[in-house]
């Protein structure tokens, strides 16, 4: 850990102004993530503007939808009662991840920002052209186990590890934001970018902007779903595979389906073509097989995650089976 | 009067001080003049030091030193010829480079935070040499331990498997595992003058770091002072001196304050050793209805190119099963990693996840249930010694594990119950583990008031030992528990052994109890009664009488010829059952029921407690643990407790520890028979049985993950 500055802030547009006069310079929300960072010599920042002090916690109903503002813990999220009643596949989403101490620390934007869990990411002492842009890959040839399916690059291979993004995905979600000049709304699929030649760069907000909310638009899928995790322990695990399953069901008929995977690429992975095979079609382990199958084509395994080709579509079938019968 | 007996379930007499904080660890201790010792590891895993540069490192604010291996001041038992040599690793003392993570410096600054930033400004130059980490492509370089009882042994015929008429051959596999307690290990070392010091640090034996600290720096034993008394878990990890704590004593004495050091979470991947990873092949030879004629059991692990490490992973099969023939060969390969050292059941968990895990693989062949055929070749004597067992009641354990688990349950082929999209299997492992007793002296102290404080420089690193032996003298003396003070943890106390090899209940409570009739006879004596008198006495009554201010006593207790006419072991079986994922591969166990032949339990309750704890580091074992390593950097790639997974609660299901609780009547007095180890021997064969019993896949190398379960 290297020193640092350390500022509150009490403004957006301070905060804001803050990370346009210092170029190492970073926002500081619930520091679940960015502490761990700093402490592993991952960042060495030259300020930490905490944001804490904005008036971005509420959650509440807006025309069309909900807004969660950007500093609402993982946990007040999660235990919302609209969140529950209108968007449950975001509570279990939620509640798959990091441990009750963590969400009640973590915040919504935070969380969004949450950077990859790969190995050699964190390791200083080892290869990461997303840490350290031009030092190589060393996950490409290394121990890839968890590692991507799709949209990866020579230049990275690692993974988006946010549950609560696979779910925002799924759900439509869309990311308020301001900047020095102006403000600005991303589709949450438009957030996250994939690895191409700047694995350094994890999503599309420029540095200086500032997460101040995630609308969720209004849906029919608040019964019929489920979120997934697959990982190597009960609890407190980053995902091999996750699923997040939501369909709008009539009798057996499938009027609408979302579908989202975690742990597969460098963003979270929305399976546009399984959801539309499942349009109209009617609900059973056929079709969601058939919805598996189309959501894997172009997958491609390295040395030890080959596995995830197998599970990813088992994985996939599996959540449909749980949401289809619920409700 | 209230009594407390032998077998109550007490609670731990320092339980409300663990809850609420007041238990003060080695790492809280905050003395006059603190400083902070923050080491930085080599990035190569084999080479040396060409330079460092500590300029800036120096210079940073607070920092007071900055040592390594160009400017340490020397070490005297890290040198060649000197009177009581330091075995392992000697840091600081030359340039070498043995493996990743080794520490080369070791700052001292006024604070943690500033000493940790000084240390990221050391920078170093190496020149690196080849290195081999890959235990699978040296495994050919395995060699014979020099210890004798590291030689291969042969009963009867070796390999003699091989003619029998039903043959299993199979290799099993064990990852690294990592001790992982959760405090992490720390040393707090100031010296008086330039001949006494005295340190807080983790320790599992307080006299052994005692000697270790007076061997490295050349001083008397009664200059060292080791004080230990709350130890935040170690599971072996803290059976020996680590370098690093010579390092803490060294730092303290050039800044002439007191210096903590603790290792970071990573550190505590390549510096405390581990369990080493370990590929086993057993061989085992059966008659068509079930007798073994023949056990094999081959082992290779891994171990440092510095230093060898050796444990007891072929043993269990020589002596666990009556078989006419029994043969084992062990052999470590030495790479460039940190040496590794005991860990929970240390070998005897390693081989009998094998030899239990080929015993299954036998029962399925045979069409015989696994008791059956446990039964079938059950052993009244030990084999491998020719002597009688001090206490065996394995048959027993097998009995009351599969009435508790509902065993009649269990499908006779693999694979057919279900539970919704869950497939549910059941499974056995047994385990055995020695029983020991070693040397141990206890000072007690009556005063006028009535109380009783017990002193010895045993430790405590979980199981409760205070409580027992609170528990064991209240018996004895017939008063009440709260009436008897217990402490431990401090070498200026009667010499006990390191707690470790499931031994203190027998070693030290046997002290404890013989410390207590000496007390009461020397009190009846006094009295003017006989010595042997069994009536009840007023022991402060009596001091009072006699205006005595105190009555002191100090005990040696130990073993005596019994130990060479029987063979000694505690004995479990372990039940398990399992639910087993059929899509995603997800193992859930489901059940665990631990049943023991452990000789008499002194105290129901930490027993229980000591046993779950046990189970929990199997399931780990079994499901979840694995120290992965990159074999082109020779570095760890999940050196933190994210990416290592240490079973959390959601891990762990019901588990149900059950004791035979007869005492044996030759070890000792009381007739404990130690339950440390056991707790954990046998439990990853009987999950990973289990999960065969659900998915007929037989996954033989640890740990068993979902991917495994699904490519198998």
């Amino acid at each position: 850990m290297n020193p640092f500055q350390y500022t509150r802030s009490s403004a957006a547009s301070g905060a804001i102004q803050s990370l346009v006069k210092e170029p190492q310079a970073h926002f500081l929300a619930g520091g679940t993530n960015l502490i761990d960072l700093i402490k592993m010599g991952v960042l060495r920042p030259e300020r930490l503007v905490d944001i804490n002090a904005l008036p971005l916690r509420g959650i509440e109903a807006i025309a069309g939808g909900l807004r969660i503002g950007a500093l609402a813990s993982n946990s007040e999220v999660a235990d919302h009662p609209l969140v529950l009643q209108d968007y449950p596949l975001l509570a279990q989403a939620i509640n798959a991840g990091a441990s009750p101490q963590l969400r009640n620390m973590a915040t919504v934007g935070g969380n969004i920002m949450q950077r990859t869990r790969c190995n050699y990411f964190f390791d200083t002492a080892m290869p990461c052209n997303k840490r350290s842009p031009g030092s190589g890959c060393g996950a490409l040839d290394g121990y890839n186990r968890m590692h991507a399916l799709f949209g990866a690059s020579e230049k990275c291979i690692a993974v988006n590890p946010s549950d609560m993004n696979v779910a925002l995905t799924a759900l439509e979600a869309v990311v308020h934001v301001k900047g020095p000049k102006r403000d600005r709304k991303i589709a949450f699929s438009d957030f996250h970018r994939l690895p191409g030649d700047h694995p350094e760069k994890d999503n599309t907000l420029e540095r200086t902007e500032l997460i101040i909310s995630v609308d969720l638009p209004a849906n029919s899928f608040n019964r019929h779903v489920h979120y997934l995790k697959v990982r190597d322990r009960t609890s407190f695990a980053f995902a091999l595979i996750s699923v997040a399953a939501a369909l709008d069901l009539e009798g057996d008929k499938i009027k609408g389906a979302r579908l989202a995977m975690g742990g597969v690429a460098h963003k979270p992975w929305r399976l546009h073509g399984a959801e539309a095979f499942l349009l109209g079609k009617t609900s059973g382990e056929d079709v969601f097989r058939q919805a598996a199958r189309i959501a894997m084509q172009g997958a491609k395994a390295y040395k030890y995650n080959q596995f995830k080709l197998t599970l990813a579509p088992n994985a996939i079938l599996q959540a449909l089976k749980t949401a289809s019968s619920l409700g | 009067m209230k009594k407390d007996k032998i077998g109550d379930p007490l609670s731990r007499i320092d339980g409300r001080l663990k809850v609420t904080g007041g238990a003060k660890y080695s790492g809280e201790y905050k003395l006059p003049g603190l400083t902070y010792g923050v080491l930085v590891s080599a990035t190569i895993p084999c080479g040396t030091v060409s330079s460092m540069d500590i300029q800036a490192a120096g210079k940073a604010p607070g920092v007071l030193a900055v040592i390594t291996p160009f400017n340490a001041p020397k070490v005297p038992g890290y040198q060649p010829g000197a009177a009581r040599p330091v075995r392992g690793l000697k840091l600081f003392n030359d340039d070498k480079v043995y493996f990743n993570g080794q520490p080369i410096a070791l700052v001292v600054a006024e604070t943690f935070e500033r000493a940790t930033y000084a240390a990221s400004l050391v920078k170093a130059t190496y020149k690196a040499e080849p290195f081999e980490t890959d235990f699978h492509k040296n495994f050919d370089k395995g060699v014979i331990p020099n210890e004798g009882r590291y030689k291969d042994y042969v009963r009867g015929e070796a390999d003699a498997y091989k003619k029998a008429p039903v043959v299993v051959e199979q290799d099993y596999m064990l990852p690294s595992e990592m001790h992982n307690p959760m405090e992490l290990h720390v040393t707090t070392a100031f010296w008086d003058g330039d001949d006494k010091v005295t340190l807080y640090t983790k320790s599992q034996g307080v006299i052994g770091s005692q000697r270790s600290i007076a061997n490295a720096f050349g001083l008397e034993v009664a200059n060292v002072q080791i004080n230990s008394r709350f130890v935040g878990g170690a599971f072996g990890s803290s059976l020996r001196t680590w370098p690093h704590e010579v390092a803490a004593v060294q730092a303290a004495r050039l800044v002439k304050r007191p210096v903590k050091l603790t290792l970071t979470r990573e550190q505590m991947f390549t510096l405390v050793g581990y369990r080493p990873l370990t590929i086993q092949r057993i061989g085992l030879g059966a008659t068509t209805d079930g007798k073994l004629m023949g056990i094999t059991h081959e082992s290779h692990s891994q171990t440092a190119v510095y230093e060898e490490f050796t444990e007891n992973a072929v043993n269990v099969s020589r002596f666990l099963y009556a078989s006419p023939n029994a043969n084992t060969r062990y052999k470590v390969v030495p790479l460039n990693v940190g040496v590794p050292t005991p860990m929970r059941g240390p070998g005897e968990a390693t081989g009998s996840f094998a030899l239990e895990s080929a015993l299954d693989e036998l029962s399925y062949k045979l069409n015989i249930d696994p008791i059956e055929l446990r039964l079938k070749n059950y052993t009244d004597m030990d084999p491998e010694r020719n002597l009688p067992w001090s206490s065996k009641f394995l048959k027993e354990c097998y009995q009351l594990g599969a009435e508790r688990i509902g065993w009649e349950k269990r499908p006779t082929k693999p694979g057919m119950q279900r539970d919704g999209d869950w497939m549910v299997g059941y499974g056995l492992g047994c385990g055995a583990f020695g029983a020991y007793r070693s040397k141990t002296q206890v000072r007690i102290k009556l005063t006028p008031d009535g109380s009783v404080n017990i002193q010895t420089a045993t430790s405590d690193i979980g199981p409760g030992t205070g409580t027992a032996m609170t528990l064991i003298a209240a018996d004895i003396l017939g008063i009440p528990a709260e009436r008897i003070s217990f402490e431990l943890g401090n070498s200026a106390f009667p010499v006990a052994p390191t707690q470790g090899g499931s031994q203190t209940v027998s070693s030290v409570g046997s002290a404890v109890h013989d410390v207590c009739i000496a007390l009461k006879q020397k009190l009846n004596t006094l009295a003017g009664l006989p010595a042997d008198n069994t009536a009840e006495i007023e022991y402060a009554t009596i001091l009072q009488r006699l205006n005595l201010p105190s009555l002191e006593l100090t005990q040696e207790s130990q073993s005596g010829e019994e130990a060479r006419k029987y063979s000694m072991y505690s004995f479990s079986a372990h039940f398990a059952q399992v639910h087993v994922h059929s899509l995603t591969g997800i193992v859930r166990v489901k059940r665990l029921v631990a049943v023991v032949d452990g000789g008499k339990i002194v105290n129901h309750k930490t027993a229980s407690s000591q046993m779950i704890g046990g189970a929990v580091g199997g399931i780990g074992m079994a499901l979840t643990e694995e120290a992965i390593f990159d074999d082109r950097f020779g570095r760890y790639v999940n050196g933190n407790l994210a990416d290592y997974h240490v079973p959390v609660n959601a891990d762990a299901p019901d588990i149900e520890a059950i004791f035979i609780d007869k005492p044996d009547p030759i070890i000792n007095p009381i007739g404990t028979k130690g339950l440390g180890e056991i707790s954990l021997i046998g439990v990853a064969a009987a999950v990973a049985n289990a999960v065969f019993n659900a998915t007929g896949k037989r996954i033989r190398d640890l740990p068993i993950t979902p991917d495994k379960v699904l490519m198998t």
